[in-house]
């Protein structure tokens, strides 16, 4: 318990260092924007991949179920409010956590473990502005624009399915669509992303800035953060979710 | 780690992907024009509702059940308060009599509004810019139950067990 608690607080002080370091970071954007390379655009194509997939499945699954009730015009709204919300945020997240967020530690975890960050603290330079909080920040930024990605290829795979396999009306699909989504919808789905790349983004350089300094300790880190991230995901996403509703 | 170059265009590139993924999240999908483009071998007719329910441009114009063409878009007379719908018909189908009717119906019992057309007897057809004369509006839940109380309401109640 007391161990789960310093934990929370280690992380909650860490983050302000971070975002201390955050405001100087911004002045070097070369650096940020090597990072949004590193985490988002070489996590592109599985994101994609997976969004084609998620929305392919949403369109049978939606559409199995609807056509029990014999509305299977409405699965154009079900499987974008779906992807808009739940899906698109989380599973983007999950599949950053994994893709970007293990590179991400093992990379700092290494750095620490060949004394890379004690020489640059040596030579004056602040490993926290100069490694730490680009790759916090380029993993907030790349984090909501993958999650688009994912939502608009994952409506696309949906009605691919939808429309193409089992036969619903193009028409039908869009129109239902577009009247009932909300700008809402869009936006809360876009608040979660971002909430959701913060928490990600900071577990993974977390675990990688305090890695034990041996290969096993990398090793454990790297674990730490996929497990740390994918459950702190789930529980944050159902309160947001709570909030969104009541609010 | 790829040369500067790349990285830049990469980065870019991902950011553009990015930025217009969540344009057309927040611009197309709540209540956005973005519509199937009707075939281009098609006329256009329109027909006028007294009431249209929530029919929607996109959705189906059947006939027999059989998909004919698309509402193009539902429009508001504030002359004669009706609702004008346009309807654009697959050009194959150009023997449909001037006399039809148009019905506002819906597919299932809470499903999607759509228009079906029922053959007339006329022996001249519907051609480009037509107006439909003949329609039956949108049947709304709600009035036909209401109607269904009221006509339970005005029936005289002196049953056989009144007391005064």
């Amino acid at each position: 318990m007391t161990d789960t608690l310093s934990k929370l607080g280690k992380v909650a002080l860490f983050l302000g260092q971070v975002l201390r370091a955050s405001a100087p970071a911004l002045l070097r954007p070369r650096l940020i924007a090597q990072q949004v390379y590193n985490c988002g655009a070489r996590s592109l194509v599985i994101i994609m991949l997976c969004g084609l997939f998620v929305g392919m499945v949403l369109g049978l699954q939606g559409y199995d179920l609807l056509a029990r009730f014999g509305s299977e015009s409405a699965l154009g709204v079900a499987a974008t409010l779906g992807l808009l919300k739940e899906l698109g945020p989380v599973v983007t997240a999950l599949l950053f956590a994994g893709r970007a967020g293990t590179s991400l530690t093992s990379e700092i975890g290494l750095m620490r473990a060949t004394d890379q960050l004690t020489a640059m603290q040596m030579m004056a330079v602040d490993p926290l502005r100069r490694v730490i909080a680009p790759r916090f920040i380029g993993g907030i930024i790349a984090m909501p624009l993958l999650a688009a990605v994912f939502n608009v290829i994952g409506i696309f795979g949906a009605q691919l399915v939808g429309v193409t396999l089992m036969g619903v009306d193009q028409g039908t699909f869009w129109s239902q669509m577009q009247g009932a989504v909300g700008l809402r919808d869009v936006s809360e789905g876009i608040v979660k992303s971002i909430a959701f790349g913060v928490i990600c983004s900071l577990l993974a350089v977390y675990e990688g800035y305090h890695t034990e300094p041996t290969a096993a300790g990398v090793g454990l880190a790297t674990t730490r953060t996929v497990v740390a991230s994918s459950v702190m995901t789930l529980i944050v996403d159902y309160m947001l979710t709570a909030a969104f509703l009541k609010g | 780690m790829p040369s500067t170059r790349g990285l830049e265009i990469g980065t870019g590139l991902f950011v553009m992907l990015g930025f217009a993924a969540l344009a057309f999240l927040t611009t197309q999908l709540p209540g956005g024009k973005l519509s199937v483009a009707s075939a281009s071998s098609s006329y256009r007719v329109t027909a006028r509702f007294e009431n249209v329910g929530d029919l929607k441009a996109g959705a189906p114009v059947t006939m027999a059940g059989v998909k004919v063409g698309r509402v193009a878009g539902v429009r508001f007379d504030s002359q004669d308060y009706k609702a004008v719908v346009d309807l654009t018909i697959d050009r194959q189908y150009n023997r449909i009599p001037d006399d039809s009717w148009a019905n506002i119906e819906t597919s299932g019992l809470l499903g999607a509004r759509y228009v079906g057309l029922d053959a007339g007897g006329s022996e001249t057809f519907l051609v480009d810019t037509g107006q439909i004369e003949n329609t039956q509006s949108a049947m709304v839940l709600e009035k036909l139950v209401n109607k269904l109380f009221a006509a339970f309401a005005s029936r005289p109640a002196t049953g056989s067990g009144a007391k005064e």
